[in-house]
């Protein structure tokens, strides 16, 4: 054991080790509570950041692997590392997991040590997702981490919390447990085609399947991670979910486990199966493309903020799918920039929300007007949120959106035709918000004196102000770090050979098995 | 020649917004408003020794680039942080500086007392430096950069006074407005990116652009060509997206002058002339433009006619003189279009500003039907007021006679004959609408109300003596493109310095000639028709007190009533685009389909399930963990299945 070559786990258990010394604490001392989890989940960011000193983003495939026997009557074993994708993943839960806790030090007001040692369970179960290299041990994390979300919603949640939490956790184990299936399937699959059984996700990818139990077991994994996006018409489950959860919650869920949906695309469905991933590509590419507008159309309507946010999240992750479908550099880098690129805009907006909520304790937009005259920091860090979430170019969500939509361009004019109106649907329902709870005069007699930001909350939203800023004015460290996992993944899901206009591609040789 | 002084052109505004915009509440107004205007004062300084430098170049060499850092590289492309400085990124720094400065000094004196100070001018000098990376940037996308934060400052600074609703609307829609226009721009720049990247050009550099554009197809060009185009309506404000720029009048008149008038609006000229490359081997997207553009300066101006509110009078007009731009560029005579942007940044910022003034002097007045009279009251604003208006209107002499008679000269002389009747009508209207406003706001007996006419001041010295400089520069702008023509007649070869300086960055269209008598034809019809609008207007509004405006405004009342509320037009929009789709999203995706569709079928299998399970309740404890174990019991009969086959 050594701290280098043990980084990853520390990392992933770390949070957990945290929870053991947690439990200890007496449930009555909520301020040591609040700052025992709070330094906790900092030292996670700090030592995460290890991760980024020690990464070579020159290499390809993963980096950080540990490998332990598990069990290994069936070849299961511990199996983790990361690529670029992954590492992004993990410090956006790093970076996210504390501001979340410092953000809900006077939200939450009832069974205080539970709600924040469930935040660092989920914080393992977050980041074990994105570690893991065998199956079994991806799918353990992916149920595990369900658990303390059903509990955070259905405990601290709003009034229809039971429904939107029983929702959200039926929802989702359907499409696990295919998953789960297909998982199995590909385990004897793998076994009766090469005598060795595994659940080693870098050996599977070589496993050579007819199309025809591809798309079976392709069908299982997508739809699965579909949910989780979630893909149109995947997504009625998101909105209650985020109605009723507490911000933390909310930030979390939007911030964090969306992105488990797309990265599954990214990390199993697709490259496991590039034959029925080509086949169903150009489908998923118009439901994404539908969820861009449908979900655009439909935000614009909403009178509750929050649910407005909620489905901006199915109009924003509608453009991250797209990109993965796209299946060129541009638009894959795109995607996976613009997956941090919405945790931190999107997080941003449901923290804020929740700042309004603590002072009103509603969210319908008809109850504001004319708040930046009563809260003005908070009106501008509102705005630059909104902007990145719209896209601004000189914010983080330009760059995203753009290398997505030029990358789908490349791919099929039509494909940015059509999700490029999201770039003016989007501006319509942000701005209408905006208009609609800061601008004009105040006429609801509430409002006339909200206190304007606290210190702690400022410093809750600093530290997302400034990254957004950074990865729109300076995105190259993000994107060198991407780069190879966009390659490979685009190696392994496209049929032909390099592509088209990628001549200093440094990839390794097809797969065999597409020749 | 590689320059890392161009950078500073842009550093200094934006220090200025950062410490404006987190600690100017705390220096105090006085502090904010010259920490504002020095910031745009070093600049102006840095562009003008940059212009200097690119004068001392051969004519053929001038260019002076700044390479700050690669700002995104991915895949094929590699887009650079890179600022450049060539002949009409000079002309640009100096105007946007140059009036950018007059106007900020101009607005310590106006927003005097605003208890948003600061925030005010910390927007006004990210404007700056939005505005500034607009014309620096080497590369497309860096541009758009640009084009999106001027957008950005437009929209807040519309919306600055952001209490009253009509202002928090106008912002609003003029961001989304520009939105419509920038995804026609993003669209071209995507099907630009990808011809160029398929010939194997991974930047989307201007001169490298310029270099390889040959090696695209004509049709597609075609289409990059009017894509970008939209854009310019949207920014530029033309047919059919101008419709923001009237309601832009609810911001503070100094962003009037600067933002809708002398500068923002007209990026999408620079534009066009920037990409002349892509252009001039595009004629029908340049036709497009032409025609554009000419119907957008005589729509506009029609309905500057009879508008009573002064800033709206304004507002048609700068529509209908960046119509005149698009009608220049539009038939290849790209200097020319430039020349107009420079003298109409100089008479517009000062219309604007003058009608400022007079605003200010009546305690925020602005329909004209309550002026009158104002001539010896405010005298300074009056006379700087008339210069613009007799450089607008194309009086010889004046800046804007010259500009104006170029694009008229070269619409003609390329056989454009239906643009330029465009635009010789509108030289008359022009020379009519803003005589109009002469007589109703100067002359005549005052109609100031009471209580506003015992406050009436000439402002102070803060404001008029921008004023004065503009003046100045309305009256002797044009003298720096003096048409050959003219030159000629006192020996003066080479007196269109303009055309000449920026010669070396436009691809030429073919060579148009024309007769030295139909050139002075030309010159001369449209000298008369300058006159005969002021004419007109005088005749009218002060010879007859305005009673044949009201006898035509009562026997053409269908006309009138079409002109004075805009042709209908924003109503028309609300009516077949904006309603429609808010009804679609609300009732039909959100209320029918999302709730009742797809989520009844969500919830309606749950409800079958639960139906079912009632069925097998003595397999159901009613216990969350069982559910699960009942799945996983399922899992496994079907690895069973698969196992054991």
């Amino acid at each position: 054991m050594g701290f280098q070559e043990n980084l990853l786990s520390i990392i992933i258990f770390l949070p957990l080790l945290g929870v053991l010394f947690g439990a200890f604490i007496n449930k009555d001392n909520k301020s040591a509570i609040k700052w025992f989890t709070l330094i906790v989940s900092l030292i996670e960011f700090i030592v995460s950041l290890f991760l980024v000193i020690h990464f070579d983003s020159s290499s390809v495939g993963m980096q950080f692997t540990e490998k332990y026997t598990w069990i290994p009557v069936y070849n299961i074993d511990y199996r983790i590392g990361i690529d670029g994708l992954s590492l992004l993943l993990i410090l956006l839960t790093t970076f996210l997991t504390p501001l979340v806790l410092l953000g809900s030090w006077t939200y939450i007001k009832k069974r205080e040590k539970e709600y924040y040692l469930w935040f660092l369970v989920l914080e393992t179960g977050m980041i074990g997702v994105f570690a893991s290299l065998d199956l079994i041990l991806f799918y353990v994390f992916w149920e595990a981490m369900l658990i303390p979300m059903y509990i955070i919603i259905g405990v601290w949640g709003g009034p229809r919390r039971i429904y939107a939490a029983v929702k959200f956790f039926i929802y989702t184990m359907f499409g696990s447990l295919l998953m789960l299936v297909a998982i199995i399937y590909l385990y004897f699959a793998y076994g009766a085609q090469t005598g060795t059984y595994t659940f080693d996700l870098l050996k599977l990818y070589n496993l050579s399947l007819p199309l025809s139990t591809q798309i079976w077991l392709f069908a299982a994994f997508a739809l699965s991670f579909a949910i989780k996006v979630p893909i149109f018409p995947f997504h009625t489950w998101l909105p209650d979910a985020h109605v009723e959860a507490p911000t933390g919650g909310s930030v979390i869920l939007a911030g964090v486990l969306l992105k488990m949906g797309t990265y599954g695309y990214m990390r199993l469905a697709m490259p496991l199966f590039p034959i029925a991933a080509n086949a169903f590509l150009p489908y998923l590419a118009v439901l994404a493309i539908i969820g861009i507008i449908y979900g655009a159309l439909v935000a614009m309507m909403q009178p509750d903020i929050k649910k407005l946010v909620a489905y901006s999240s199915v109009s924003h992750l509608g453009l991250v799918i797209l990109g993965l479908m796209a299946l060129n550099i541009e638009s894959v880098d795109g995607a996976v920039l613009q997956m941090i690129n919405h945790g931190l805009s999107t997080g941003a907006l449901f923290m804020l929300v929740g700042m309004l909520y603590e002072r009103r304790h509603t969210r319908e937009l008809s109850e504001f007007g004319g708040i930046a005259k009563t809260m003005p920091v908070f009106a501008t860090i509102f705005m630059i949120a909104t902007l990145s979430s719209i896209g601004l170019p000189g914010l983080n969500g330009f760059i995203g959106e753009f290398l997505i939509l030029i990358g789908s361009f490349f791919a099929r004019p039509i494909y940015a035709v059509f999700a490029g109106t999201g770039v003016i649907l989007g501006a319509v329902y942000m701005l209408r918000t905006y208009q609609k709870v800061f601008w004009g005069k105040i006429t609801n007699k509430a409002n006339e004196d909200l206190k304007d930001l606290s210190a702690r909350e400022i410093i809750v939203m600093i530290p997302i102000l400034i990254m957004i800023v950074w990865i729109g004015v300076y995105p190259k460290p993000f994107l060198n770090i991407i780069h190879n996992a966009s390659e490979s993944y685009i190696q392994y899901v496209k049929p032909q050979a390099a592509p088209i206009h990628d001549q200093q591609s440094t990839v390794p040789q097809m797969p065999e098995r597409l020749k | 020649m590689e320059l890392n002084i161009v950078r500073y052109i842009l550093i200094f505004p934006l220090l200025g917004f950062l410490v404006n915009g987190f600690i100017g509440s705390k220096l105090g107004n006085k502090a904010v408003g010259w920490i504002a205007s020095i910031t745009v004062l070093l600049s102006l300084s840095i562009s003008v020794y940059v212009f200097i430098q690119l004068l001392s170049m051969p004519p053929d060499a001038r260019l002076i680039t700044d390479t700050v850092y690669t700002w995104i590289n991915s895949g094929s492309l590699t887009i650079d942080f890179k600022l450049m400085v060539d002949p009409l990124t000079a002309v640009m720094l100096l105007v946007v500086t140059g009036v950018g400065f007059l106007i900020h000094i101009y607005s310590i004196g106006y927003m005097h007392g605003d208890k948003s100070y600061s925030r005010f001018f910390a927007y006004l000098n990210l404007f700056m430096f939005s505005m500034l990376l607009l014309v620096l940037s080497s590369n497309i996308v860096l541009m758009f950069v640009g084009w999106e934060g001027v957008g950005l400052c437009s929209y807040l600074l519309i919306g600055f006074w952001y209490e009253k609703d009509s202002a928090a609307n106008a912002g609003k829609k003029a961001f989304i407005t520009n939105r419509i226009g920038d995804y026609g721009f993003l669209l071209g720049l995507f099907l630009l990116a990808s011809a160029f990247v398929s010939k194997g050009i991974f930047t989307l550099d201007f001169n490298t652009m310029a270099a390889h554009i040959s090696l695209i197809s004509p049709q597609v060009l075609t289409i990059v060509g009017i894509l970008l185009f939209v854009g310019a309506t949207g920014k530029s404000a033309q047919l059919p997206l101008y419709v923001w720029l009237p309601d832009a009048m609810e911001g503070p008149t100094p962003v009037s002058a600067l933002i809708h008038a002398a500068t923002m609006v007209t990026a999408g000229v620079y534009m066009i002339a920037r990409m002349n490359f892509l252009y001039v081997l595009a004629p029908t997207a340049l036709e497009v433009v032409a025609v554009v553009g000419g119907l957008t300066a005589l729509y506009a101006a029609t309905i500057g006619l009879v508008q009573n509110d002064i800033k709206r009078v304004l507002a048609y007009s700068t529509i209908s003189q960046l119509g005149y731009m698009f009608m220049a560029v539009g038939v290849g005579a790209f200097s020319a279009g430039i020349f107009h942007l420079m003298t109409h940044a100089f008479f517009k910022a000062l219309l604007f500003l003058g009608a400022g003034s007079v605003i200010h002097a009546l305690s925020g007045e602005q329909d004209m039907r309550k002026m009158g009279g104002l001539k010896n009251k405010i005298p300074v604003t009056f006379a700087v007021f008339l210069a613009a208006a007799l450089a607008i209107s194309g009086i010889p002499g004046l800046s804007g006679f010259f500009s104006k008679d170029s694009i008229l000269a070269a619409a003609y002389a390329s056989g454009h004959t239906v643009i330029w009747l465009l635009g010789f009508i509108t030289a008359l209207l022009t020379a009519f609408y803003i005589f109009r406003l002469i007589y109703m706001t100067f002359y005549g007996e005052s109609r100031v109300d009471k209580h506003a006419a015992e406050h009436i001041h000439e402002s102070p010295k803060v404001m008029t003596i921008p004023l004065i400089i503009l003046a100045v520069l309305s009256v002797i702008g044009g003298y720096v493109g003096v048409p050959q023509l003219l030159g000629n007649i006192v020996g003066w070869h080479n007196s269109d310095l303009f055309v000449n300086f920026l010669a070396p960055v436009f691809h030429t269209m073919p060579e148009h000639e024309m007769s030295v008598s139909t050139d002075s034809w030309l010159m001369i019809g449209s000298i008369t028709m300058a006159f005969l609008g002021v004419f007109f207007a005088w005749y009218v509004y002060l010879k007859e007190k305005m009673q044949p405006a009201k006898h035509a405004a009562e026997s053409f009342a269908g006309l009138y009533r079409l002109l004075l509320n805009k042709y209908y037009v924003d109503e028309l929009y609300n009516a077949i685009v904006i309603k429609p789709l808010m009804w679609i999203s609300e009732f039909f995706l959100w209320k029918i389909f999302d709730v009742w569709v797809v989520d009844g079928t969500v919830n309606g299998s749950a409800h079958v399930t639960q139906w079912a399970s009632t069925k097998l309740r003595k397999i159901q404890a009613g216990d969350f963990q069982v559910y699960v174990m009942l799945f996983l019991i399922g899992a496994i009969s079907v690895l069973a299945y698969f196992v054991l086959r």
